[in-house]
């Protein structure tokens, strides 16, 4: 999904606000908590020490709660906010010594925006205001207007692009933000609370509608939340901020697995877990017998060892097959027989290591049977057990 | 105690610059003037039933073609006008509004921006903006007469300052409504200072602005009567010579002739403002 050449990096980025920054930048640096700094400097420092890397194609997710910087900091990515230390790279190339003329461009060019309420313009229809972008870049109104067509067809308003905007419901409205972000066919979209405005179901309908024209346009990402379920949902990597500094950044599974700090866990802790964890990260390792050596007698002997009335069975390469029982081995070796395949039973569900758990929990709870976890190419990779099941959606347990 | 002669030092100024700038204060008396004359000359030339009949299509146009009821007013209004004999002095009076208005937008609309865009400009003008609303408006006659003796022009001119102030202030708060993040989402795409004015701004500022155009009408309007104090003729100087006179009905007669102008001016400038406003509100 991510490949490694960076599209945006950022390096020891900090916004402070207000005239003594480098006492409060010290005093930043030596830990001290903002409440304490702004009482001796009169500053509020709203990003302290940034530093990350945004990969080409990659959703990242800045999430935290209002007042922890998100906000600023997406906004010092196109220098919406002036940045007061650090860097902050594009394609490789620094942003902050940019003047004006050449920050706008690379504003036109590279970046789009996707605001929580929208930012539209309301005395212009949603073809016009789609091609906004366009427009500032001095496109001719003929290609204009076949572009911004374009972008209309993509976030599915075909038909109102004559429409006020005014006219339009929430999750409406945030479209022709979308396609006017897209229309201008951005690097990289920035997305400033783009859904928090909306009903919790257009919300839910708007989140999938972004992955899957991710999966088709593969933008590169940055989305900022306050949401932790929009963040586990749509980021292929979050950073998790608090006053200021970024806590931890990691892959959902890493953040929910792994939690750095005790805020992270605290946060972390009542998030459904089931819709996050896959079947990959809870899964054991489990004896199997193989059709090219092991016979009935062997499946048997394995099957008493681990005290199991079971055992899954793979081929040669490890290929799945499917499992035998203990009855059915013991009938099988006392009559002579000297192969499992008859015995093998196919039909038994199995899920893939990305599955997610809650897709995993109704095929358990529909058999006494652990779950075989299978690689893309059919071999498997281990079992999920109800009890590991259970120990990984409990918030406490950490996951296997 | 002290002594502040302010008023013999306002006195030491003025006459300065009347001596001074002599030259700058006869070519504005020549602009404003010719420019009255235009305006008077394209009002009388045609007969009156003709220019009714543009005032009525112009109101039909601007409140919808559905709507006929200020075009009729105007057809009914008017007529009395011209019945009461006060054709000629409405028409005066109308040139010196639209002149006075005309000047005062072409002023107050620039600084309103500026002052939009700008917090410290703001501090600068909003003083001034309330030293010209609450002078009392017989006191800029004087010094419009020293720079532009009597006649229509200091009349204009004092109703220029006299009216300016709604059409700054409507067009500096019609910038500062515009959203925030409309202008973060003009500026995250790349607008130069002028195309996040001219694309963004104004054209959200637009009812604003157009309500402190018709402000600005109406206040010019009123100062009609004052201005007829120093030979600014039209109605005005027929309510002056009613009151002067004790003429109950020549009073009376060019009063109403300046309710029915104002009633026309505004419900005109109403129309064209609500029509960009439904624009916008859909």
């Amino acid at each position: 999904m991510t490949d490694n050449k960076p599209v945006i990096e950022v390096r020891a980025l900090y916004k402070i606000f207000g005239a003594r920054t480098s006492e409060a930048k010290k005093m930043a640096d030596a830990g001290s908590a903002r409440p304490e700094i702004l009482k001796k400097t009169g500053c509020v420092p709203a990003v302290v020490d940034a530093s990350f890397s945004v990969h080409k194609r990659e959703t990242f997710v800045i999430m935290g709660l209002s007042g922890s910087g998100k906000s600023t900091l997406l906004r010092l990515l196109n220098r919406l906010i002036e940045p007061t230390y650090g860097e902050v790279y594009v394609d490789g190339g620094d942003i902050s010594g940019l003047n004006r003329d050449a920050l706008r461009e690379v504003r036109r060019k590279k970046f789009s925006m996707v605001f929580q309420h929208f930012g539209l313009l309301p005395h212009r229809n949603v073809l016009e205001n789609v091609g906004f972008g366009l427009e500032i870049q001095g496109m001719g109104e003929e290609a204009r207007r076949e572009k911004s067509m374009q972008a209309v067809q993509v976030v599915g308003l075909d038909g109102y692009e004559n429409s006020a905007v005014n006219e339009l419901s929430g999750g409406m409205q945030q479209r022709v933000g979308l396609a006017r972000a897209l229309a201008t066919d951005p690097e990289i979209l920035l997305m400033d609370e783009a859904f928090s405005a909306l009903d919790p179901l257009i919300r839910n309908q708007m989140q999938d509608e972004l992955i899957e024209l991710q999966a088709r346009l593969h933008k590169t990402v940055v989305f900022i939340t306050h949401d932790l379920d929009e963040a586990l949902k749509l980021g292929d990597r979050i950073a998790i901020m608090k006053d200021g500094r970024i806590d931890q950044i990691g892959t959902p599974e890493g953040i929910l697995t792994e939690p750095a700090t005790d805020y992270v866990r605290a946060f972390v802790e009542n998030v459904d877990r089931s819709k996050v964890l896959t079947a990959a990260s809870v899964m054991k390792k489990t004896p199997t017998v193989s059709t090219h050596k092991d016979g009935p007698h062997q499946a048997v002997r394995n099957m008493e060892h681990e005290n199991h009335s079971s055992i899954f069975v793979v081929d040669q390469d490890r290929k799945f097959l499917g499992l035998v029982t203990i009855d059915d081995a013991v009938k099988e070796s006392k009559k002579g027989g000297r192969s499992l395949d008859s015995i093998i039973r196919g039909e038994i569900p199995t899920v893939e290591m990305n599955t997610v758990l809650r897709d995993v929990v109704p095929l358990a709870s529909g058999s006494n049977l652990p779950i075989p976890v299978l690689k893309e190419d059919g071999t498997l990779a281990g079992i999920v057990t109800r009890a590991a099941l259970l120990s990984a959606l409990s918030a406490e347990g950490d996951a296997a | 105690m002290i002594s502040i002669p302010l008023g013999h030092y306002f006195e030491l100024i003025i006459t300065w610059m009347t001596d001074n700038w002599s030259v700058f204060f006869k070519g504005v008396e020549n602009t404003v003037e010719s420019l009255i004359d235009f305006f008077e000359m394209i009002f009388f030339l045609p007969h009156p039933y003709l220019m009714i009949a543009v005032f009525a299509g112009l109101a039909w146009w601007a409140t919808g073609w559905r709507k006929y009821g200020l075009a009729l007013f105007t057809v009914i209004g008017y007529l009395l006008i011209m019945g009461m004999g006060l054709w000629e002095r409405t028409m005066q009076t109308l040139a010196l509004v639209l002149v006075a208005t005309f000047i005062a937008l072409l002023v107050g609309v620039p600084v309103g921006i500026w002052s939009g865009r700008r917090d410290s400009v703001e501090r600068v003008v909003r003083p001034i903006l309330d030293f010209m609303q609450t002078m009392p408006a017989f006191v800029y006659l004087i010094p419009a007469v020293f720079f532009f003796s009597i006649g229509k022009v200091p009349g204009a001119v004092a109703t220029v300052v006299f009216a300016m102030p709604p059409c700054v202030r409507l067009t500096t708060l019609g910038l500062k409504q515009v959203p925030h993040d409309v202008l973060e989402a003009s500026d995250a795409f790349g607008c130069t200072p002028m195309q996040q004015l001219f694309k963004v701004q104004l054209p959200m500022a637009l009812p604003s602005i157009l309500a402190g155009v018709n402000q600005t009408i109406m206040l010019a309007l009123s100062m009609v009567v004052i201005a007829a104090l120093i030979g600014a003729g039209g109605l005005g100087a027929q309510v002056v010579r009613g009151v002067q006179q004790l003429r109950l009905g020549l009073g009376f007669e060019s009063g109403i002739a300046i309710v029915v102008l104002a009633m026309y001016l505004d419900r005109i400038t109403h129309a064209l403002g609500s029509k960009s406003a439904r624009k916008q509100k859909g």
